[in-house]
């Protein structure tokens, strides 16, 4: 092999991936340094979603940054509009009527499958197979007329409120969750079957930028991501909130199953598996709910009290922290959102030492990242 | 699906592409002599072109934002956009239409441009969404997004919603189709 | 532990560079401290064995008008415990050492830090603005800021 680089001299060549890349998930723009088909260094630049939501924040009240959580992580509105309502309530000790939180828990893991339904589809057309993305649109679809159903859009839900929701389930809704998770059930062996274990899929996913589990902690990995390391950490488990102690679940970790504990593959097996644990988180919230308001009485002009606090709750890529000063007016006075996203790109630039340009590819995929949480 | 209408694509064009017994050349313009069993239409050269320019539409894929999870949604299974003619391509170099689906910050606003001037002619643009159109939610606020991408591009269609429903983009194109009807490609004769 | 005991602790190594443990309205409680000893103390909380702080939950500029503060979020998953550190820092050239050595994950949300209120970090492996174009001016983040009119020809 040396002496053919002796014979051959090849050069560095610099390669712009992104902002509009298919497969960067949005504007994502890497710098790669590349030595033929090997990455010598791969340097992500982030910022061209940045919104400054942050900022936003602090200029509305705290109803009014609702639907700015929507748009913090849009494939998952749901989660964080009830982490943003957590946080307030939190801070100003608010109690939530009980009906309320099931509600909460019920939309949550719902979006929560069909956020990784977009993980699951989008990776395997990243990785070159287009069939499992229109199934798993076609699975997501349904749950969009559900979420249609209780709030009237199918994206951006603004449906949480500081204090319960707002509005309670409509007529039938869950007979029709029932009859979707009857439906989705069978549907995850079939795409295991469909791509999963597929030769080729397998192939390009083991074995690839394989993580640690300390580093994965070191770097601030959450969520699946981390879970995906052999790590058995969830936070609706480990720090619960809301009525997560009243639900059985498992926490799916990645076990090494085609290569390396850590490697791609298995945190792309993580949000399969997760799919199937919320369908049954999602079946014992729905024969629980019990009745009543879905409302707290919060007064309109809204004011918490001095204090500082922080949040964090479990959302499908990872955990969604918002750190909330308040100082006593309408207004938050900071308010620092830490998302996923953000702090699991930090690792990217070492993981992906060495490896082949399409590689980069199966990382982004395989970390799930969402610009507009990594830009926020 | 346009060509159902009155006043589009000549019918002769239908009928030959429909039966299999005369799956000749390409429908050609004007007085062409193909032998006695083809089919010849005669019509408006502007007509044809622009009938083959809207029924083939294929957008850039450029989501950058929300909207273009719906853009997604919208090209996949259900909403099917390719049923109009409309497929996603990868790169601006392959593209008519661009359909800018999600929020413009000012750091991405050249790269916006760069990506409209490397479509080839004749070009179009959808600007989608709340934040495209004027900057959505994050118009009074924020200190770094474009408020409006006809700040940078010109736009064709406008497609209002946050995010728009699927059912409202493929409005949206069936109005850039009805825009491209009705162009002009040759001059009058003075 | 509790964040008591875990003031002691650190207050008894570090003496005079631990200021106060902040614990009313505040959840985690805040142990105060100075910015230059930051590093020390943060390797101390990571590897002591009764603190084992090995995740760098949140990292946060903030802004209190008089004084700018660098609030660290910082949780024990072998432990479980929790705890908030943080440092005040002048408004003119603010600045305090990097823990990018101490915790990896510190690397984006300093540069953030950096980027949004014009603190520095000096020992970091790679400081430069992250969301922002490189040559923007100002820092959004702080409350004195004032929006530009244009930025390269587009109005803001
Ligand atoms: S218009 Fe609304 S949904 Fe679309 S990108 Fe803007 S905020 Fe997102």
């Amino acid at each position: 092999m040396k002496a053919r680089a002796e014979a051959l001299p090849t050069q560095e060549m610099l390669i712009n991936m992104g902002p509009q890349h298919p497969s960067t998930h949005g504007v994502l723009r890497v710098i790669l340094r590349t030595d033929g088909e090997v990455v010598v260094n791969a340097r992500p630049d982030v910022g061209y979603l940045h919104r400054a939501l942050e900022k936003i924040g602090e200029r509305v009240t705290y109803a009014q940054f609702m639907p700015f959580t929507d748009r913090l992580d849009y494939l998952a509105s749901m989660n964080c509009n009830a982490a943003w309502a957590w946080t307030v309530e939190k801070l100003a000790g608010i109690e939530v009527p009980e009906r309320a939180e099931y509600i909460r828990v019920i939309v949550c893991e719902l979006n929560r499958i069909s956020s990784h339904l977009i993980a699951f589809g989008s990776f395997t057309a990243d990785m070159g197979a287009f069939t499992p993305f229109l199934y798993a649109i076609r699975e997501r679809e349904r749950i969009n007329d559900l979420f249609e159903d209780i709030c009237g859009n199918r994206l951006t839900y603004n449906y949480v409120r500081i204090g319960g929701v707002s509005a309670d389930l409509p007529d039938r809704f869950l007979e029709k969750t029932k009859e979707f998770l009857d439906y989705f059930e069978p549907k995850i062996p079939e795409y295991n079957k469909l791509i999963s274990y597929n030769k080729i899929f397998v192939h390009r996913l083991a074995n690839v930028a394989a993580i640690s589990g300390g580093e994965a902690v070191a770097y601030g990995l959450t969520g699946p991501n981390l879970r995906g390391s052999g790590v058995s950490f969830d936070l609706r488990r480990s720090e619960p909130y809301s009525v997560y102690p009243k639900l059985d679940f498992d926490v799916c970790v990645g076990t090494g199953e085609r290569g390396t504990v850590g490697d791609c593959f298995d945190r792309y097996m993580v949000r399969i598996n997760e799919m199937r644990e919320s369908v049954k988180i999602l079946r014992q919230a729905i024969a629980q709910i019990p009745g009543g308001p879905v409302m707290a009485k919060v007064p309109r002009a809204f004011k918490p009290p001095v204090g500082e606090v922080y949040f964090r709750a479990e959302n499908p890529r990872g955990e969604t922290g918002i750190y909330l000063i308040s100082d006593g007016t309408v207004n938050p006075y900071r308010l620092k959102l830490r998302a996923p996203s953000f702090v699991t790109m930090n690792i990217f630039e070492k993981v992906t030492k060495g490896l082949m340009i399409a590689d980069i590819v199966a990382v982004i995929g395989s970390f799930d990242i969402i610009l507009p949480e990594i830009d926020r | 699906m346009g060509a159902h209408r009155p006043g589009n694509a000549p019918p002769e064009g239908r009928q030959m592409s429909h039966d299999p017994a005369h799956s000749g050349p390409a429908p050609a313009v004007g007085p062409v002599s193909l032998g006695p069993e083809a089919h010849v239409m005669v019509g408006n050269a502007d007509k044809f072109i622009n009938w083959c320019r809207k029924s083939s539409l294929w957008y850039l894929l450029f989501a950058t934002a929300c909207c273009g999870i719906e853009l997604m949604q919208t090209g996949a299974s259900r909403y099917d956009l390719d049923r109009f003619g409309a497929v996603f391509r990868a790169t601006p170099r392959q593209s008519d239409l661009m359909i800018v689906a999600g929020t413009i910050t000012h750091k991405m606003a050249e790269r916006l441009i760069r990506l409209y001037e490397q479509m080839p002619e004749p070009k179009y643009v959808i600007s989608m969404g709340s934040c495209a159109n004027t900057g959505g939610p994050f118009y009074k606020d924020s200190y770094c997004v474009v408020k409006g991408v006809d700040l940078l591009i010109p736009v064709d269609v406008y497609v209002p919603g946050c995010p728009p429903r699927p059912e409202a983009l493929i409005d949206g194109i069936l109005k850039l189709q009805k825009i491209i009807e009705q162009k002009r490609n040759f001059a009058a004769k003075a | 532990m509790e964040p008591k005991a875990i003031f002691e602790a650190v207050k008894g190594k570090f003496g005079e560079a631990v200021v106060e443990l902040q614990e009313e309205g505040f959840r985690p409680a805040f142990v105060v401290v100075s910015p230059e000893s930051v590093r020390e103390i943060s390797l101390f909380l990571r590897d002591d064995p009764a603190m084992k702080f090995d995740s760098l939950m949140c990292l946060s500029g903030v802004d209190y008008k008089d004084r700018f503060a660098v609030a660290y979020h910082l949780h024990s998953l072998e432990i479980g415990h929790r705890i908030g550190v943080k440092a005040y820092l002048p408004r003119e050239a603010p600045s305090l050492p990097s823990v990018d050595g101490v915790w990896p994950a510190a690397n984006f949300q300093e540069r953030e830090a950096f980027d949004l209120y014009g603190i520095v970090f000096p020992g970091s492996k790679d400081l430069r603005r992250i969301l922002l174009p490189e040559d923007w001016v100002g820092y959004p983040l702080r409350k004195d800021y004032k929006y530009p009119e244009f930025y390269h020809g587009i109005k803001v």
